[in-house]
């Protein structure tokens, strides 16, 4: 058996994607800069020389009426991969994502699919200001008939990414693309996770983190603070939002029964409320504190660099709510 | 209507030559009393769901399209099994055009188990790929980027398949219409735009909220070719679609066809139409698509009134038997709540 490779996380992506087109002819990429210029973070480099115009398509800007058609070429047996460059541009796509591809399956009574996926990148960090700096997937994981992936490292992004363009409902990604540097091993061969199952990041005994996207970075960091202190902290990624995992979050509260759910979005009904509520629902009675949340402001993200750093958790604001929620 | 002699075409059999139409020959008379058939059973289904709607029996809203059969039944006669359609909230005629079991459409349309969707999507909602139908839609322009959607497909797998989009006046403002009229240009999708004109918006008179005095500007401004026809006349809104199909599908790219068109019975049943003038209403009504058809067929076929007076009866029980099976129809179990949400 090879050997693991390392790979930044957005070389992980690549090889899915290429591994995934290379397999299955129906597999197109589509969305603005993509092509030839390889995408506006390199992230689709080299597609558009192996597969050709007809399968790595540009175009213009105009995601509504490009996102509609990548949810016509679905229904009609095509299964595009398309990019909304940045999370904030899924305003301009939502008519079609929520009132189209999501409801395809149900009002067809299961006899048409929409077998496609939204890339789109979530998460702040890079000053790019209050448009081109938001997380959107606790509003796409509102919506009944869409999969949520959010990987937080590059065998994740791989094994998601394989998962998500094999699957016949429509699934988004996002990816914090400060995230798209991050190095890590790449098990060998034919690598797809399971869409729905949670990865123990850390185990411990204290307190479980149920951390999203890039704050498991940062949950990792606050663990190791803790550690010094003698606080043993678990940490799972559930990875996918929507399916949910909830008993591996479940059985992990049942032997630590402290929790703190963590997401870098604004914290206004957002996922660490959903979160937060399974885990008061499903384990009440094994918990010895409230469950805590600890998200990102309610406030637009800011530009500049002192207060942009104030609108989402870090490892330092994870550790202070972590000796909260053990009392 | 041009058919092929051999079954629906889904393998690479090279698409075959619409036929012209030799008025006196009996093969062509047969064509075109199969397009009075399907215009005079959409007329006759439109009217049997006003009567359900009227008595109460219809859940929600429901949009018919009485008086827009030439444009449905037009252009889709000048379609193949393998092209596609994408409609919109006024699209029974559509569904049927396609070849849609009336049973199944008006079972869903009362939201009964049989229905296309289950009874979980109505009439707004009828999707149908079996026929090509990317379905009737809720959301106005939305079939627009669906349709042009399957043109990409077809162009990804060479299959030569051409896609229709119908959508009303009211689509004319939304910027997905032109959105993707520029990438079916820029791209030479094979798509036919398809705006059905029927003066009105929901409740608002074209003119008073689309801005130039040219609507086939809007797709000339893209490069695209684009006809105003005489909606209510079934031949010319087929000619033109014939010649519109032919060129797309021999990758000469997309056109825009405004058929000039009007819907007899509003926005949705039970609108009392107060907005419109009788003497406009009573003008349109003289051009009715089905007894000038009917004059036509008369006159270039010899075919005579009791030959269509039969056709009339033979959709008037058809569609009566599918009231008859919808009405009893059950209702969905309430397993369906939660069924196909996910695959």
């Amino acid at each position: 058996m090879a050997e693991p490779r390392i790979l930044t996380y957005r070389e992980a992506v690549l090889e899915a994607l290429f591994e995934e087109m290379r397999a299955n002819a129906d597999v197109v990429v589509i969305g603005e800069d993509v092509a030839a210029a390889g995408g506006v973070f390199k992230q689709t480099e080299g597609l558009f020389a192996e597969f050709g115009a007809n399968r790595v398509i540009d175009t213009p800007i105009s995601e509504p009426g490009a996102f509609g058609m990548a949810v016509g070429a679905a229904m009609s047996g095509l299964r595009p991969v398309f990019e909304v460059m940045f999370g904030d541009f899924m305003t301009l796509v939502m008519d079609q994502l929520v009132n189209q591809a999501a409801k395809v399956r149900y009002m067809s009574n299961g006899t048409a699919k929409v077998p496609l996926v939204l890339r789109t990148t979530m998460g702040l960090g890079a000053n790019l200001g209050p448009q081109h700096s938001q997380s959107f997937h606790a509003w796409a994981a509102h919506v009944p008939g869409l999969k949520i992936a959010i990987p937080s490292t590059p065998a994740d992004a791989k094994g998601l990414w394989k998962a998500a363009i094999r699957d016949d409902d429509p699934v988004l990604i996002f990816e914090d693309r400060l995230l798209y540097t991050m190095k890590g091993d790449i098990p060998a061969g034919d690598h797809v996770l399971p869409l729905g199952q949670a990865r123990i990041v850390r185990e411990g005994r204290d307190v479980t983190l149920i951390a999203i996207g890039r704050m498991v970075e940062f949950a990792q960091a606050a663990a190791k603070l803790l550690a010094d202190e003698g606080i043993e902290v678990e940490i799972i990624d559930p990875r996918t939002l929507v399916p949910f995992d909830t008993k591996t979050v479940i059985d992990s509260v049942k032997r630590t029964h402290r929790a703190l759910v963590i997401d870098g979005a604004p914290r206004a009904y957002g996922v660490t409320g959903e979160i937060a509520a399974t885990i008061a629902e499903e384990a009440f009675d094994w918990l010895d504190a409230p469950v805590g949340r600890l998200a990102g402001s309610n406030t637009p993200v800011p530009f500049s660099r002192s207060l942009e750093k104030l609108a989402r958790p870090d490892a330092k604001t994870i550790a202070q709510h972590v000796r909260a929620v053990l009392g | 209507m041009a058919k092929s002699k051999k079954p629906a075409a889904k393998s690479k059999i090279p698409a075959p030559k619409p036929r012209k139409p030799q008025p006196g020959t009996r093969q062509d008379s047969a064509a075109f009393l199969a397009i009075y058939r399907q215009m005079a059973l959409i007329r006759a289904f439109e009217e049997a769901v006003r009567s359900l709607a009227t008595s109460g029996l219809v859940p929600g809203l429901v949009h018919l399209c009485s008086g827009q059969e030439a444009t449905n039944v037009g252009v889709i006669s000048a379609l193949e099994p393998r092209d596609i359609i994408a409609s919109h909230h006024r699209g029974h005629g559509h569904c049927l055009a396609r070849g849609a079991e009336p049973n199944l459409l008006l079972a869903e349309i009362l939201g009964k188990a049989a229905g296309y969707g289950g009874g979980r999507s109505g009439s707004m909602h009828v999707i149908d790929l079996e026929h090509g139908n990317l379905g009737t839609n809720g959301i106005v322009g939305g079939g627009i980027p669906l349709a042009c959607g399957a043109a990409l497909t077809a162009r990804a797998r060479n299959s030569g398949a051409v896609s229709v989009c119908f959508f009303g006046d009211g689509a004319l403002n939304q910027g997905l219409l032109h959105e993707c009229m520029n990438m079916a240009a820029i791209w030479k999708l094979a798509v036919v735009f398809v705006c059905e004109n029927n003066g009105y918006g929901e409740f608002t008179a074209i003119d008073d909220v689309t801005a130039g005095d040219s609507i086939p500007a809007r797709g000339e401004v893209f490069g695209i070719p684009s006809k105003t026809i005489d909606g209510m006349d079934v031949l010319a809104v087929r000619k033109a679609a014939l010649a519109a199909v032919t060129k797309a599908r021999k990758g000469g790219g997309p056109s825009f066809l405004i058929c000039n068109t009007w819907r007899y019975g509003g926005h949705h049943v039970g609108d009392k139409q107060d907005y419109k003038d009788d003497a406009e209403a009573k003008a349109w009504r003289a051009k009715d698509p089905l007894p000038r058809f009917a004059a036509w067929l008369a006159k270039h076929h010899g075919i005579g009134a009791r030959k269509l007076s039969n056709i009339d009866q033979t959709v008037a029980a058809q569609v009566a038997s599918a009231v008859d099976a919808a009405r009893r129809a059950p209702e969905p179990d309430s397993s369906a709540l939660d069924r196909h949400v996910y695959g």
